[in-house]
């Protein structure tokens, strides 16, 4: 039953690497896993489900295969969690939803499948927002997951558990979803790294649907190298997905360095709005780059202030629609109305679906609506090209596009739960990658005080269309000269101690 | 908020299968006016001559070949129902139509 | 019809009022298409399968699945629209039809809104009518309700996904016996076109249809659609029924009668229709572009490739049956009444070269065999034997191996045992006879007691041996040659009584 000790200080890469050298086995790293998750979850929540006995057996059967001499996976014995949005058959996938409680998919996502297939070991699925609408977790049917900085405040949203468990060192990888920033955000508040590829890199077959135009699979990793590791098992052309794009897994690559890179720095990103001290973190990331070697050159993304709205009017219309599927007939708990069968599936939606989920299911259905539609949600289509076009504009002088990813450090538990249109302005740095499909990584920059502790803040790093190997390689250029992500010093005491353990 | 948002409301809440309450109709309402109203901005822009943008890939023609995969088993089918009799999903009696 | 009556030409002449009724009659028309998988996954369909047998997440729309065109899907679509003559578009796109129903299992339906596959097109009825097609778009079928089964209904999506094609005509039909005509000829081009069974029974074609009437010389007036048509008979009897009422409701003055705007649902039981629902009722489908699909291109090329894989239509097999073959106009007409016959009949023809005694075989033969519900095949593609086999039976026939009652007899064993016509002739014996020492040995014994026919035949009625011609047939067990054993009857009465 004993752990490895040096788990919570170690990478995806790094544990790898420990195994195969049989420095240490995947069952003690799983056990070092499941006991830092015993240790930290009932305060951070950051789980739903933790599978214990079947991460034991994978990792058992890891640990007989590497003894046979079998070669290892590229990510054998990493322990993972995924966002409760994602298939694994036979395993709850309930989305922070009270309508798909119980919900047990037939069926494995395939970029699921990838990880599984190189040796990673899957040990619990995560507490989100509702249907991943939300920017704090606080939409959640379940449970809330905290920020492992300051337990009082939000890891962020809407992939809230899968980042607290990352950054709080229980799995050095989860997966999140991001659909106008809920892996990036979270990631910048809780100093880890979060990756959006580009819309297509990675199969959707098995994510269910929040926005289908805007939702991608990205991971969480403390590290870029992680990042990269993962995005090549992961991404790829799959069959079963209409808009995965027919090319191989994003490649990482070789260089060390970012000497030459232009970077474009879009005024609109720093302008109201943008907390001072976190801007005084960005400004410094972004010198590091010019020391780095990196130019930067002043940009211009016009359309950003539009972004809001745009967003919100594609995917709830989107959402409105995707989410017509819970009826109470095929899956989920059913609520009987007055006895007939419309009546059913209006209680059973009643019933099941939280107020933001209704919320924004009632905008989007508006918004498709007789009389509305043009008006809109074509409007809305319209906008979003224009919003695309500033960033392909932008991308004719600039290789990559530096900025913050979240205006504020985490801010705390039920601070904007009751204003929705604040909450939504929380996004308003990742949306516009979203609207336009391209490819962006937060990673972490350093920290800032807030109510006398130390909480971190994200760099924004954009690429144009399919640059995702470029943005990962900015990130990982970036880390390795600054070592922010080594700042766990000012996790929470507990987080702390249990990292010391 | 305005007596317009909250039918706005309850008429989008029909078509979409929520069956609020007064109170929660009248919260949804007031939050409706508004979010709609900070959207407005988005009637204000020129948009004339701009193609609508539905996807986020330029990639079209994506077809499969016409050749049977094994269905799924039954009983894992209907294994998630809240009400199934091993052979059909059950919902309460309705006479024929998509009404 | 009470207060009107059937005028020789269009509409309907109100006793009452002296008015002509010009009826309006436009029809849309779902067909479930022939491929092997379902529209956006690869399960499989079959009519009566189990319930839920033939579902994936797909199709039971499990959160998180996503479709994938069936490219044979868009193929046929393009075939169809070849064969009707219509524009296929060289861009089109899917939408999302939202509602909800037990049927429905993503809450939308896969369709197409703005952007159809093809627009335009058409067919000439054979009364020479032209009705023309507004658009046909493909879209997935949804699964099926089961009311009929006590106090709960039942859902089975085994049908769920399976692609339909939608036609829509435009209102250029103004009598039921048109609709009835142009369903007859639509259902014949999409069979040809190897498109769809077209079989109104198990629902791969299903009928919706919009009339309206109006006074002849005035403009048209509030359409009624009707629903729940099973059969071509019931489109008719329903279509015939709506104009009825409609001009009874206009004629009776009241305005609260008159015509409404709305769905009506036809009983065939009552021959009546009923409210379903109301204009103020309509849906609000919330159309939007499919965001889990990508847009579709279809070259001309691909027109043209599905231009060379429709196979002759059945028009012109009638016109070359009869040309070429000398059939008449009735047995071509039978015999490419579906194409699996006239394919049927085609092999058979190229193996025996005898297209008439052939046409006969099937009309006679085959048809009757598949409509005995004795028989277990019920259609052409069910036989439990080969052309081969047919071609074979023909020429035993023929060359008088064996006669053409005993030919029946053998087809019918064909039916029942799938084995060839030689092989039944030869286990049963059933080979001619016509041996005539065998033969006179029958005639003989047939001739015992039968006085008044050999007086018969003796004072010149020669027909009146037909009565012995049954003993004898019935002692040599069907095999003896009918047209030796008439010659040697008469011989014998002739010369020796």
């Amino acid at each position: 039953m004993s752990g490895f000790a040096d788990y919570a200080r170690l990478d995806a890469t790094a544990l790898r690497e420990a195994i195969v050298s049989k420095r240490t086995t995947a069952s003690q790293v799983v056990e070092a896993a499941l006991a830092r998750i015993a240790a930290l979850d009932p305060e951070l929540s950051a789980f739903s489900t933790v599978l214990a006995d079947s991460a034991r057996a994978r990792a058992k059967e890891l640990d007989a295969a590497l003894a046979r001499g079998e070669p290892a996976g590229a990510l054998c014995g990493v322990p993972f969690a995924l966002k409760s949005n994602m298939c694994v058959e036979g395993v709850e996938a309930h989305c922070g939803s009270k309508i798909l409680a119980g919900y047990k998919p037939p069926y494995t996502a395939p970029f699921v499948q990838r990880l599984l297939d190189e040796g990673a070991i899957l040990v619990g699925m995560t507490h989100m927002d509702e249907f991943a609408m939300g920017s704090s977790g606080e939409n959640s049917g379940y449970a809330v997951a905290k920020n492992p900085w300051d337990t009082s405040r939000t890891p962020g949203g809407s992939s809230s558990g899968s980042c607290a468990a990352v950054a709080a060192r229980m799995v050095p990888l989860s997966l999140g979803s991001d659909t106008g920033g809920s892996v990036r955000q979270p990631a910048a508040l809780c100093g880890i790294v979060g990756f959006k590829p580009t819309y297509g890199r990675i199969t959707r077959y098995g994510l269910v649907a929040f926005g289908s135009s805007l939702d991608q699979v990205s991971p969480f990793t403390r590290s870029a190298r992680d990042m990269e590791l993962v995005l090549s098992v992961i991404s790829g052309a799959d069959e079963h997905d209409s808009t995965c794009l027919p090319l191989p897994a994003i490649d990482p690559e070789r260089s060390d360095s970012i000497r030459g890179l232009r970077i474009g720095v879009p005024k609109e990103y720093f302008a109201s709005g943008l907390d001072a001290d976190v801007r005084a973190k960005v400004e410094g990331a972004i010198a590091k780059l010019v020391e780095l070697g990196a130019a930067t050159v002043p940009i211009e993304l016009p359309h950003t202030e539009y972004a809001i709205p745009t967003y919100y009017v594609v995917a709830t219309a989107e959402a409105s629609s995707n989410l017509a599927r819970y009826d109470g007939i095929r899956y989920g708990p059913r609520t009987n109305g007055d006895g007939s069968l419309q009546s059913m599936i209006a209680a059973t939606r009643e019933a099941g679906f939280g107020p933001e989920v209704k919320r924004r299911i009632l905008l989007g259905t508006y918004v498709l609506s007789s009389g509305y539609y043009d008006a809109w949600y074509v409007r809305a289509l319209k906008v979003r090209r224009l919003i695309r076009h500033d960033f392909d504009e932008a991308f004719k002088s600039v290789d990559l596009i530096a900025c913050p990813t979240s205006p504020t450090a985490a801010f705390r538990l039920g601070e904007k739960t009751d204003d929705p249109v604040a909450m939504y302005l929380s996004d308003v740095m990742t949306v516009p990658t979203s609207l336009a499909g391209l490819p962006a990584v937060s990673v972490p920059c350093g920290t800032v005080t807030l109510g006398g502790k130390q909480l971190p803040v994200g760099l924004q790093l954009i690429g144009p269309s399919l640059a995702d190997a470029r943005v990962l390689r900015a990130a990982r250029v970036f880390e390795d000269a600054t070592q922010h992500q080594r700042e766990i010093y000012a996790l929470a005491p507990s987080v702390r101690e249990g990292a010391a353990r | 908020m305005t007596q317009s948002d909250i039918d706005i409301v309850k008429k989008t809440a029909k078509l979409a299968r929520l069956e609020l309450g007064e109170a929660e109709a009248a919260k949804f309402g007031e939050q409706f006016g508004r979010i709609l109203e900070a959207f407005q901005k988005l009637a204000k822009l020129d948009v004339s001559g701009v193609e609508p943008m539905t996807g986020a890939t330029e990639l079209s023609d994506v077809l499969r070949d016409d050749r049977a995969k094994p269905s799924l088993e039954r009983e894992r089918v209907l294994a998630n129902g809240p009400k199934q009799d091993g052979e059909y999903y059950v919902v309460p009696k309705t006479v024929g139509g998509d009404a | 019809m009470s207060q009107t009556t059937t005028a020789p030409t269009i509409g309907f002449v109100s006793k009452k009022t002296d008015v002509r009724w010009i009826p309006v009659i436009g029809l849309e028309v779902h067909c479930q298409l022939k491929t092997e998988t379902k529209l956006f996954c690869s399960c499989r369909y079959e009519f009566g399968a189990s319930p839920n047998t033939l579902t994936c997440p797909v199709c039971t729309a499990q959160p998180g699945a996503l479709p994938v065109l069936n490219r044979e899907a868009l193929a046929l679509a393009v075939r169809v629209a070849v064969a009707l003559g219509a524009n296929v578009a060289p861009r089109t796109k899917f939408d999302r039809k939202n509602y909800f129903y037990c049927d429905l299992p993503k809450g939308y339906q896969i369709s197409q809104f703005d952007q159809p596959f093809c627009t335009g097109g058409g067919l000439t009825l054979p009364s020479g009518k032209r009705v023309r097609l507004t658009r046909i778009h493909l879209e997935e079928d949804a699964g099926k309700a089961v009311h009929d089964r006590g106090d709960m209904t039942l859902v089975d999506l085994n049908r769920a996904g399976v692609p339909l094609i939608e036609s829509v005509t435009e209102a250029d039909m103004q009598t039921s016996d048109e609709a009835y005509e142009y369903l007859t000829s639509l259902k014949e081009i999409l069979q040809y076109a190897g498109a769809s069974d077209c079989d109104m029974e198990k629902g791969s074609l299903r009928c919706d249809v919009n009339v309206s009437v109006h006074p002849e010389g005035e403009g048209w007036r509030t359409k009624v659609e009707l629903k729940n048509l099973n059969s071509f008979k019931n489109v008719k009897d329903a279509i015939e029924h709506e104009i009825e009422r409609q001009i009874e409701a206009y004629e009776s003055g009241d305005k609260s009668k008159f015509p409404v705007q709305e769905t009506r649902l036809y009983d065939a039981t009552t021959q009546t229709t009923r409210t379903m629902r109301s204009k103020e009722d309509a849906h609000d489908y919330r159309y939007f572009p499919e965001p889990d699909l990508v847009p579709f291109h279809v070259d001309a090329a691909f027109v043209e490739q599905q231009r060379t894989m429709l196979p002759e239509l059945a028009e012109a097999r009638r016109a070359r049956y009869q040309r070429d073959f000398g059939l008449s106009p009735y047995d071509a007409g039978v015999i490419t009444g579906s194409r699996a016959v006239a394919d049927f009949f085609e092999m058979v023809v190229k193996l025996n070269g005898n297209a008439k005694e052939t046409a006969n075989w099937i009309t006679n033969g085959v048809l009757a065999n598949l409509s005995d519900p004795t028989i277990p095949a019920k259609t052409i593609d069910e036989l439990p034997f080969r052309p081969h086999d047919l071609a074979e039976l023909v020429e035993l026939v023929t060359n008088h191996t064996i006669h053409n009652n005993v030919g029946r007899t053998v087809l019918r064993t064909m039916f029942e045992t799938g084995k060839s016509p030689k092989q039944i002739v030869k286990e049963q014996g059933l080979e001619q006879v016509s041996d005539e020492g065998q033969l006179e040995k029958w005639c003989r014994e047939a001739l015992v007691g039968k006085d008044k026919v050999i007086a018969d035949v003796k004072s010149g009625k020669t027909k009146a041996v037909a009565a012995l011609m049954g003993p004898v047939m019935k002692a040599s067990k069907g095999s003896a040659n009918p047209e030796l054993v008439q010659k040697i009857l008469l011989r014998i009465i002739q010369t020796e009584m």
